[in-house]
């Protein structure tokens, strides 16, 4: 079994080999959601729930389609409206649906490392759907196999990840991710939404974006999460879109056959044209989707098969 | 009746040695030392050539009484410190209610006399309710036995009430101390901002935080000439300008808690909250740049920044997780850490955790010398262990020094020549 994980905490865990065993069933997944009847099996009989600590349609949705897909029983629960507005700690909530026999758990959560830490509490195999500005490994998946099915491989490439950097949980494990199968990876941003020495991580940082997209294969956009701002780190809206949002004019600095990506949801007019943004011919946004359903299958097919595993020698050790 | 201390390895912090000696004690005071032939006693302790060194005076201790006895009481932390060397516990006022008054003090004055088997000396805090607007009674609490003023982690920002605070405290000759830090330039930060943050998606704050305190805190003691501790520094950028006020000639002091000198950030591994202290752990290069301030005599003083949590506070996601580690009883062999690395001697190290904190909140105690207090500690400077938690005396456990392997141990601690600790081998 190439897949050796327990839980999906992040990118930071996966070796290369991992990766492209993900891909490559996740490529599999592609090709059955595809068909007129998409539906497999391999879940059966075991109980997915989604916990959701944060607000999310997309990738709520996307977990729960997959996990419909493959047969299994999918519970998803708004955190924010039960138990930890009762005062309820994390754990607790843990414990409490671990009583459940669930098998598959998906989080996703405010703060950073909150999903490791319900990880060492459960024993089920545990899926980071987001954790604060920590990481977001089903997307950086998603994006990494968007981007071998349009450019033909997932390394030797170069690619420009633009916008809040300091603030995004996407770009943290896209920049691992696609760190970790040699490519070249360049974050364009305004100093004030880059973290702290981030050019030690194996990438190059720019602030002027055309000099940054000069030569990309891959332009990979980030939203602007002003949510998540304490205020300040950016003067308007306006001169951001002017100085960092992506239009047809930043983007002829870039290779010709460059794609285009968001994680969407996009704010139009801030950090990308809209109409660069529905152009089938550079934009891959609407693959992105596509490809989450199919990468979260495999992602919990895979887990689930090492969760059987596990059980098994568990099991075999309660017999000696 | 007169107890000799036979067969001791004497660590005198006041003259730099650490060689064989002997020690006499008589009604809870030294009354001898030497190096020769020791002379008759009616009771005799054969030290078997460990170290003998003055009992600890641990600055910055939070007792958690009043307010929060199901994490620490005096008494619970009285045992701590017995088994950890520490003889003298400087309290902290952090509590609830804050120990601001006259009354407030005196109640942990009389709850530390009644069942803590080591001495207390409590601080105050400088404004009340730590809410950096209005002063304390300086000067009946001093009367009280404050030795020390300080609102601990909060900062009093407004550089006004600070430098009334200053002005009105060296009218009296009170210390204050402060844990120096630009609160707006550190607020929601969960660690120290460089690689290993960025790596775990952690919101952090730079060093320079602390460094803008510190200058900050600098300015107003030379405008006011008070006396200053400043406690808790950790961080490289900081030096700099506590070197400049001393040889500015300000009556300046500088402290470390025992985490920035034996641990880095990169301790906090996955997410550890154990490990969680304020200010956060720093760099390798700022841990390394403490011990040598340590070593140079920059710093002066070592004390443990002893803050029990509770389990329920500890186990939350790490940037809602509570701050703060006990530490009274891992001071002294986490201590022994820079020892055996060859970085600072042991009569360097008991200075900074014995005589210096000692002679600046002006206590007797904290020195070998003929007329001092008999507060002692008997340790093994080489006896190894492996800490488990479920051993402290401390009510709550958060020590990040939990399944470490330690290099020393208390054998016996003494408190005005009463043995308050005995380790069971």
């Amino acid at each position: 079994m190439t897949f050796r994980q327990k839980h999906l905490l992040g990118i930071e865990q996966l070796a290369p080999d991992e990766i492209t065993a993900l891909l490559d069933l996740a490529d599999k997944y592609v090709d059955l959601n595809r068909q007129d009847h998409k539906h497999s099996d391999v879940l059966a009989g075991r109980t997915q729930i989604n916990m959701f600590f944060e607000n999310s349609t997309r990738t709520q949705a996307s977990f729960e389609i997959a996990g419909k897909r493959l047969g299994a029983d999918v519970m998803s629960m708004a955190m924010q409206a039960s138990s930890i507005k009762k005062g309820e700690t994390l754990i607790d909530t843990a414990l409490t649906l671990n009583a459940m026999h669930p098998d598959l758990l998906v989080v996703r959560h405010p703060h950073s490392g909150a999903v490791d830490l319900l990880a060492q509490k459960v024993n089920c195999a545990v899926l980071n759907a987001g954790d604060g500005r920590h990481e977001h490994p089903t997307q950086a998946l998603l994006d990494a196999l968007t981007i071998r099915r349009a450019k033909g491989r997932l390394h030797r490439l170069t690619i420009a990840i633009c916008g809040d950097i300091a603030h995004s949980r996407v770009a943290r494990s896209n920049l691992i991710l696609l760190g970790k199968m040699e490519n070249r990876v360049r974050l364009i941003g305004p100093p004030t939404l880059m973290p702290s020495q981030i050019a030690e991580f194996g990438v190059e940082v720019y602030d002027d974006m055309r000099e940054g997209l000069e030569n990309a294969d891959v332009v990979m956009m980030l939203r602007l999460q002003r949510e998540r701002m304490d205020g300040g780190f950016i003067p308007s809206e306006r001169e951001y879109y002017h100085r960092y949002g992506l239009d047809e004019e930043k983007l002829s600095f870039a290779k010709p056959d460059a794609i285009v990506m968001h994680p969407g949801p996009m704010n139009r007019g801030v950090e990308i044209d809209g109409t660069l943004a529905d152009d089938i011919n550079r934009s891959v946004i609407q693959e992105q989707v596509e490809m989450g359903v199919a990468v979260r299958m495999a992602a919990m097919d895979l887990l689930a098969q090492n969760l059987d595993a596990a059980r098994a020698q568990k099991h075999a050790g309660i017999m000696v | 009746m007169t107890t000799l201390f036979a067969n001791a390895r004497l660590i005198d912090p006041q003259e730099g040695t650490d060689k064989p000696g002997w020690l006499t004690t008589k009604n809870g005071r030294i009354t001898g030392m030497g190096y020769d032939t020791p002379p008759k006693a009616e009771t005799t302790i054969d030290c078997r050539g460990k170290c003998l060194a003055p009992g600890i005076v641990d600055i910055g201790v939070k007792v958690c009484e009043p307010g929060e006895r199901h994490k620490e009481s005096f008494r619970t932390a009285g045992l701590a410190a017995a088994a950890g060397g520490v003889t003298t516990m400087v309290t902290r006022p952090d509590t609830l209610p804050v120990i601001d008054s006259p009354e407030t003090l005196e109640f942990a004055t009389r709850r530390a006399a009644a069942v803590s088997p080591v001495r207390i000396a409590p601080m105050a805090a400088l404004t009340k309710g730590r809410q950096g607007r209005e002063m304390v009674e300086v000067g009946f609490l001093k009367d009280a036995g404050a030795v020390a003023f300080s609102d601990c982690d909060h900062v009093v920002t407004d550089n006004k009430v600070f430098a009334r605070c200053l002005t009105y405290a060296r009218s009296l000759g009170a210390l204050v101390m402060c844990h120096p830090q630009d609160p707006t330039l550190s607020a929601g930060a969960a660690a120290t901002a460089g690689k290993f943050s960025t790596l775990r998606g952690l919101p952090a704050a730079s060093p320079m935080a602390e460094r803008i305190g510190l200058e900050r805190d600098l300015a107003l003691v030379e405008m006011t000439r008070a006396r200053y501790h400043a406690d808790n520094l950790s961080s490289a950028v900081s030096l700099p300008a506590l070197e400049r006020a001393k040889k500015a000639g300000l009556d300046v002091t500088a402290g470390v808690n025992i985490h920035h000198l034996t641990l880095n950030e990169l301790d906090v591994g996955d997410y550890k909250t154990f490990f969680k202290l304020k200010p956060p752990l720093r760099s390798e290069d700022d841990r390394s740049a403490m011990v040598q301030a340590l070593a140079s005599g920059l710093i002066d003083i070592i004390s443990s920044m002893h803050t029990p949590q509770d389990e329920e506070s500890k186990r939350l996601p790490f940037e809602e997780a509570a701050s703060g580690a006990v530490a009274l009883e891992t001071l002294l062999p986490a201590a022994m850490r820079l020892y055996h690395s060859g970085d600072v001697d042991l009569p360097t190290l008991f200075r900074a955790m014995t005589l210096n904190p000692a002679d600046r909140l002006g206590l007797p105690q904290g020195r070998l010398k003929k007329g001092a207090p008999a507060d002692l500690v008997l340790f093994d400077p080489d006896a190894p262990f492996i800490l488990d938690r479920a051993d402290l005396q401390s009510k709550s456990k958060n020590t990040p020094f939990d399944g470490a392997r330690m290099q020393g141990r208390v054998l016996a601690t003494y408190v005005a020549g009463d043995r308050v600790f005995a380790h069971s081998a």
